[in-house]
């Protein structure tokens, strides 16, 4: 099962290194991780995206816990909460049909061209990681995807309970 | 710098009046490039005292050695590159046993870290998943800061080592700052709960009242948290039997009449007997290792479980637990002892119990034969506990002679036994025995090794010249690398693939020509009286070289893969391979 695990750890350097390492050491999955400082510039948050049952969830969460540079840890799956990951898609539209097809379908799920050439357009696009991966789906079919990256997710959760030290 | 209440000092001089100001007695170390500034400002100094080891390996686990036997934390210095890296095993050992060190590496200079500079590690890097915690100092006036929390994170919560990587540059000499070392240490990413949940508490105690096959099983935790005392009043309150770890050792007198003996791979009949009977089990400070449970889909059907550790990435890692307990073993066990004393119940009545637990004791599962023309290696250790009346430390290697030391040593108190039980290193037993030596100079300490181990760090002979430090070496010699061989002859038909040792050296020559004394028995009927000439001996160093039976296997064994109970014992049969 999809989990989302934040984070908020101190700021320092190796922090992240030691949240990485223990994953890779104790053989747990990442999907994806953002990190970047919060409003308060001592703190850093993470956002982990990773998978696995309840037990192994419950030991990930209580090692990283243990990680001395640690503050809180929450699993956002647990509870209503707000997700969203950015995607950048080059897309080769090599005729009139391609790029309108390519412009219609970034107007249906909200995209954004945010840059054209000739034979190229970029489009960017924010959602949920399922939103994310069906628009990446729509466009396979109709044109030629060059590249993509995607941010990972960030989430928050949901009211007034809110993830601080 | 017009600071003016604080000493102006550099760097180097930081470092060694943090140790001072701390209470640091012994440093281990060995200088190297790195850290020739601080070993300078090491010269002046006159409190703490440092121990020149042959090898950084030996440094740590000296340092270990001290940190078990006293329970403060070990303290490490070593230079950058080669000195860093030969740390490691023993950084990993000390994480293992959850024992407190500090290590203090030197590093190349801030300016050339990441260019691969002569004698270039990164340290912090390579020690990340075998410590508790590390920093990579990059100021002067950070040093006292980082050397402060070190040994607060070190010793408090589940102890480990922590490593403080000090680049050459901030021990500078010539560049002075304020000396400020913090009184108080206050980490809010760090705040190790004490406490056990008083709802928690109060489930255990229940269980604990009626239970009515019942096995207190308890580890290094209560070591670690001095609640022995803790630990035998809740089992005589409970009249509850106690089975240890190898960790756990001395958390209750080995002498103790409700004492079943250590329990898993080569733990007593008895004892894991009755885990597997138990209906509940109160474990604390032990985490369910699987040289302990074997295996675990069979482990203990019937027991509800209690589990008490002050890590809780301990609890329900490899067998749930059913009431989970957060805290600290001793504060634990005094809230739950106050908790028993508030309630009207009684603790059931446990004599079936017993009955059963004594029947199982009568199976004599640690009974060996003796012979006329060789000595055995069990026979070796009860004649270390006859001349040492029980009071020795003894710190071990890793093989055959260490079970055999774990099994035939009762040991009354915490902290007398010392060894590598969950990295299971060897080479450990000699340098560990050094730091408890220096910790308890009046004390015995004997290192119970192996002719495979003791190799394994055989140099630091030297050290203990230079520095008299007189621990007796028991080596029980069998030629071989006895626990392999024992596995080898077990379950690889007997195809002792280089376990056997040739051309050994002759130890008693040798320890000669470092300048200590060194003994040879073969003739069984000659042992109690060479160990006795050899403890009478107080003031030097004796290195026993006892030759014993080569094919002498520890019992009893699990069967892999089977239930905690599951044990080959001791006969004719299994003694022949």
């Amino acid at each position: 099962m999809r989990r989302i695990l934040s984070i908020l750890l101190e700021n320092e350097p190796g922090a992240l290194s030691r949240i990485v390492g223990l994953f890779s050491q104790r053989g747990y999955n990442i999907d994806s991780l953002t990190v970047a400082h919060t409003d308060d510039e001592t703190l850093s948050r993470i956002t982990i995206s990773t998978r696995g049952d309840q037990r192994v969830l419950e030991q990930i969460t209580k090692q990283v816990n243990k990680l001395v540079d640690v503050l809180k840890v929450r699993e956002l799956t647990e509870r209503p909460h707000i997700e969203r990951e950015i995607v950048l898609v080059k897309i080769f539209a090599e005729n009139n049909e391609q790029r309108e097809e390519v412009k219609r379908s970034a107007d249906i799920f909200r995209g954004q061209i945010v840059d054209v050439t000739a034979r190229v357009y970029t489009v960017q696009l924010l959602g949920t990681s399922e939103k994310v991966e069906a628009f990446i789906d729509v466009m396979r079919e109709n044109a030629t995807i060059l590249e993509t990256v995607r941010s990972g997710t960030v989430g928050i959760g949901r009211g007034e309970k809110s993830l601080t030290p | 710098m017009e600071n003016n209440d604080k000493p102006m000092l550099s760097g180097a001089q930081m470092v060694v009046k943090s140790l001072e100001d701390l209470g640091v007695k012994y440093l281990f170390g060995y200088p190297g490039g790195a850290v020739l500034d601080i070993y300078d400002a090491l010269f002046e100094n006159e409190k703490v005292e440092h121990i020149l080891v042959r090898h950084e390996q030996a440094a740590v686990h000296a340092a270990d050695g001290y940190a078990r036997a006293t329970g403060d934390v070990g303290s490490v210095l070593v230079t950058s590159g080669p000195g860093a890296t030969n740390t490691i095993t023993g950084i990993a050992t000390a994480y293992m046993d959850s024992i407190p060190l500090v290590v203090l590496s030197g590093q190349v200079p801030t300016t050339v870290i990441g260019e691969d500079a002569f004698q270039e590690t990164d340290m912090v890097g390579c020690s990340r998943p075998i410590v508790k915690h590390s920093f990579l100092v990059k100021k002067a006036e950070d040093i006292p800061g980082a050397i402060a929390k070190a040994y607060y994170i070190a010793k408090t919560g589940r102890p480990g080592p922590v490593v403080v990587d000090l680049p050459k540059d901030i021990v500078n000499p010539l560049i002075k700052a304020p000396y400020d070392l913090p009184e108080e240490i206050n980490i809010r990413s760090y705040k190790p709960s004490s406490k056990g949940h008083p709802r928690q508490i109060k489930k255990a105690v229940e269980l604990l009242l009626n239970a009515k096959q019942p096995v207190i099983y308890t580890g290094g935790g209560i070591i670690a948290s001095e609640a022995s005392k803790e630990l035998t009043k809740l089992a005589e309150t409970l009249n509850m039997p106690v089975t240890n770890t190898l960790m756990g050792l001395g958390g209750i007198s080995g002498t103790h009449p409700q004492f079943i003996g250590m329990l898993g791979m080569h733990g007593t009949y008895e004892a894991n007997k009755s885990m597997h009977s138990a209906d509940v089990i109160f474990a604390v400070g032990a985490r369910f290792d699987d040289r302990v449970t074997n295996n675990v889909a069979k482990f203990c059907p019937n027991a509800t479980i209690v589990h008490v550790d002050v890590d809780p990435t301990s609890i329900s890692k490899t067998i749930q637990a059913h009431v989970p307990v957060v805290g600290e073993a001793k504060k634990v066990i005094k809230q739950i002892l106050e908790h028993i004393d508030s309630t009207d119940s009684k603790p059931s009545d446990l004599s079936a119990w017993w009955q059963q637990i004594n029947e199982w004791r009568n199976v004599k599962s640690l009974a060996y034969e003796t012979f006329d023309d060789k000595i055995v290696p069990q026979q070796v250790i009860e004649s270390l506990y006859k001349v040492t009346n029980g009071d020795a430390y003894v710190t071990s290697d890793v093989g055959q002679h260490q079970m055999f030391a774990a099994l035939y040593y009762p040991y009354k108190k915490p902290r007398q036994w010392i060894n590598s039980g969950g990295l299971g290193t060897m080479g450990f037993g000699f340098p560990a025995a050094m730091g408890v030596k220096l910790a308890f100079p009046d004390a015995d300490v004997a290192c119970v090794t192996g002719d495979g181990s003791i190799q394994m760090n055989i140099q630091e002979l030297a050290t203990c010249l230079q520095y008299n430090i007189p621990v007796k070496i028991v080596n029980i010699n069998n030629s071989s690398l006895g626990m392999v061989k024992q596995w080898q002859s077990m379950f690889y038909n007997g195809r002792h693939s280089h376990s056997y040792m040739d051309s050994l050296p002759d130890f008693v020559k040798l320890t000669e020509a470092y300048g200590h004394v060194g003994m040879r028995v073969t003739d069984p009927a000659e042992l109690d009286k060479v160990m006795a000439e050899a403890f009478a001996l107080k003031d030097r160093l004796v290195f026993i070289d006892i030759i014993v039976d080569q094919n002498s296997h520890v019992y009893p064994m699990q069967i892999k893969g089977g239930k905690i109970d599951d044990m080959v014992l001791a006969n004719k049969e299994g003694e022949s391979n």
